[in-house]
């Protein structure tokens, strides 16, 4: 460990309440440092046995089967082949994978996605259009209930308003040199293709996916979060290969990052005049680094699937 | 003619002649042409359905894809197994094709499809359908599928296996002698559990039926 690490584990240890700016910064990995037990660190949501066994307890559940089978219990909703869970590791409590108790005590607040402070129940919605690739399931509906008893049910006991360590993807810094879609590709033929398959198209079970589609058709849309290769590097790194997470060097997780995300896949909702140009200026110019409407290898991206 | 479809005949070609055609049933009852290749049908089965209680793994369903990389990786030792080893190493490629496509395309078994939805009860059934996260275990069922029915050609299935050839291949990869897996995505879940843990996931997977879990 160099001294400068070490220095900012320090500040990290001592001064809890700004870790998780500092991990946003620049130094990610301190948030994730190997050999810390996360119960050190981290909210504890409370244990699946402790639900009691009434309604609360049975809607709880009901959020928690739609967090991780969402294509099959909210399927009029869903556009694509994913889950919530895809992203939000061990249904939503994993640390550092944006878990749930992390998001459900910062609602309602501003995003600048719509422009307007949000409701928990807008946000979830904003998970079904553009990460899901779906449409809105309506905010006093059984979908948006049950999510939301389940959300709330983990954040027992959290603080409400107060930003807590371990709520996103620890940030990734990009390489000096910039992301390298040839070396990406070489990264996902050797770690990723296992299991996403060669071509980014998952691997189903029966009708079902087991893993996850990354690009195509049954993707996110160029609308969802996980489009920015910085989010998308950010995610990677702390959780891919399942199981290995921290294992991909900074670099090489910005590379196959960009290389996922330098594919085509289904169009941003928000597409204005049908243009990809004016979509790309209004929302994609500032959000991040993304390919939306880039040339990638003589091709524009963005026109959708 | 497709020979495959006339298993008697091929039988009855084979005490005549040479194998070198490769005729899948030939080869899994009565071994390949090279004699240290013996009949697969001695420990595995007339159906490929396994020797529970020996350890002798299920082999009907597999993916081909599978099964051909754990016969290449017995051959070479990165799955070590003495009673394989020579087997593996006396097969043709021609030979170990037809067989593995024939069992292949045998029906796997029936049990009814558990995913993450489930309620759990128990550490085995915690194992697999919730992980251990806090020990970076993923739920099993993330890459062998509902009821670790098996995904593709790299997770293989576990429903349908004995719990002795389950909690065999745990060992295996704790101790290193198994380390074929792509990445170590095995190995390091493996080195991870407690000896409870890999009897009881071991257990739960060998329990499933078309009626659900054992209880």
């Amino acid at each position: 460990m160099n001294t400068q690490t070490s220095v900012l584990l320090l500040i990290a240890l001592a001064v809890p309440a700004y870790a998780d700016d500092i991990a946003m910064d620049d130094q990610s990995q301190i948030l994730t440092g190997a050999g810390e037990p996360a119960s050190s660190r981290y909210f504890q949501p409370p244990h699946e046995s402790e639900l009691p066994d009434n309604a609360y307890g049975k809607l709880v559940q009901e959020g928690r089967a739609i967090f991780v089978d969402t294509k099959n219990r909210a399927p009029e909703y869903v556009g694509n082949g994913l889950a919530c869970a895809n992203c939000h590791l061990e249904q939503g409590r994993k640390a550092n994978s944006a878990p749930l108790w992390a998001a459900y005590t910062m609602y309602p607040a501003y995003r600048k996605k719509n422009n307007k402070v949000n409701s928990y129940a807008e946000r979830l919605q904003g998970c079904f259009q553009f990460s899901m690739n779906g449409k809105a399931p309506e905010a006093d509906g059984p979908v948006i209930a049950a999510l939301t008893a389940y959300s709330y049910w983990l954040a027992t006991g959290a603080p409400t308003g107060q930003e807590l360590p371990g709520r996103a993807y620890p940030e990734v810094p990009k390489p000096e040199g910039g992301y390298d879609l040839v070396k990406g590709e070489q990264v996902y033929a050797a770690q990723c293709a296992v299991c996403h398959g060669p071509n980014g198209e998952g691997q189903k079970s029966g009708d079902d996916y087991v893993f996850p589609p990354l690009w195509g058709a049954d993707s996110f849309n160029w609308g969802a979060g996980m489009h920015r290769i910085n989010t998308a590097a950010a995610f990677i790194k702390e959780n891919m290969p399942l199981g290995k997470g921290g294992t991909l060097s900074d670099e090489n997780a910005w590379h196959v990052a960009a290389f996922m995300n330098s594919h085509e896949r289904p169009q941003d909702p928000r597409l204005i005049d049908g243009s990809v140009e004016k979509t790309r200026d209004k929302y994609h110019a500032n959000d991040g680094v993304n390919l939306y409407g880039e040339i990638v290898n003589g091709t524009m991206l963005g026109k959708g699937l | 003619m497709n020979i495959a479809r006339w298993p008697l005949t091929g039988v009855l070609l084979a005490a005549f002649l040479p194998a070198h055609a490769a005729d899948s049933m030939v080869v899994y009852t009565k071994g390949g042409a090279n004699p240290a290749a013996m009949a697969c049908i001695t420990c595995h089965g007339a159906e490929g359905e396994g020797m529970a209680a020996a350890g002798f793994p299920r082999l009907a369903g597999l993916s081909a894809g599978y099964m051909r990389k754990q016969l290449a990786d017995f051959a070479s030792g990165a799955r070590a197994n003495p009673i394989m080893q020579p087997i593996a190493a006396a097969l043709s490629a021609e030979e170990a094709e037809a067989v593995t496509a024939m069992l292949a395309d045998k029906p796997g078994p029936e049990v009814e499809r558990i995913g993450r939805t489930a309620a759990v009860e128990g550490p085995g059934e915690t194992l697999a359908l919730r992980g251990a996260w806090e020990r970076n275990i993923p739920e099993c069922v993330a890459c062998h599928g509902p009821s670790g029915v098996g995904v593709g050609d790299a997770f293989p299935p576990l429903a349908g296996q004995s719990a002795q050839y389950l909690a065999a291949q745990l060992s295996a990869w704790r101790q290193g002698t198994r380390k074929n897996d792509p990445n170590d995505l095995m190995g390091h879940i493996a080195r991870s559990l407690t000896d409870d843990e890999v009897k009881a996931v071991s257990a739960y997977f060998a329990g499933l039926t078309d009626q659900g879990a054992a209880r």
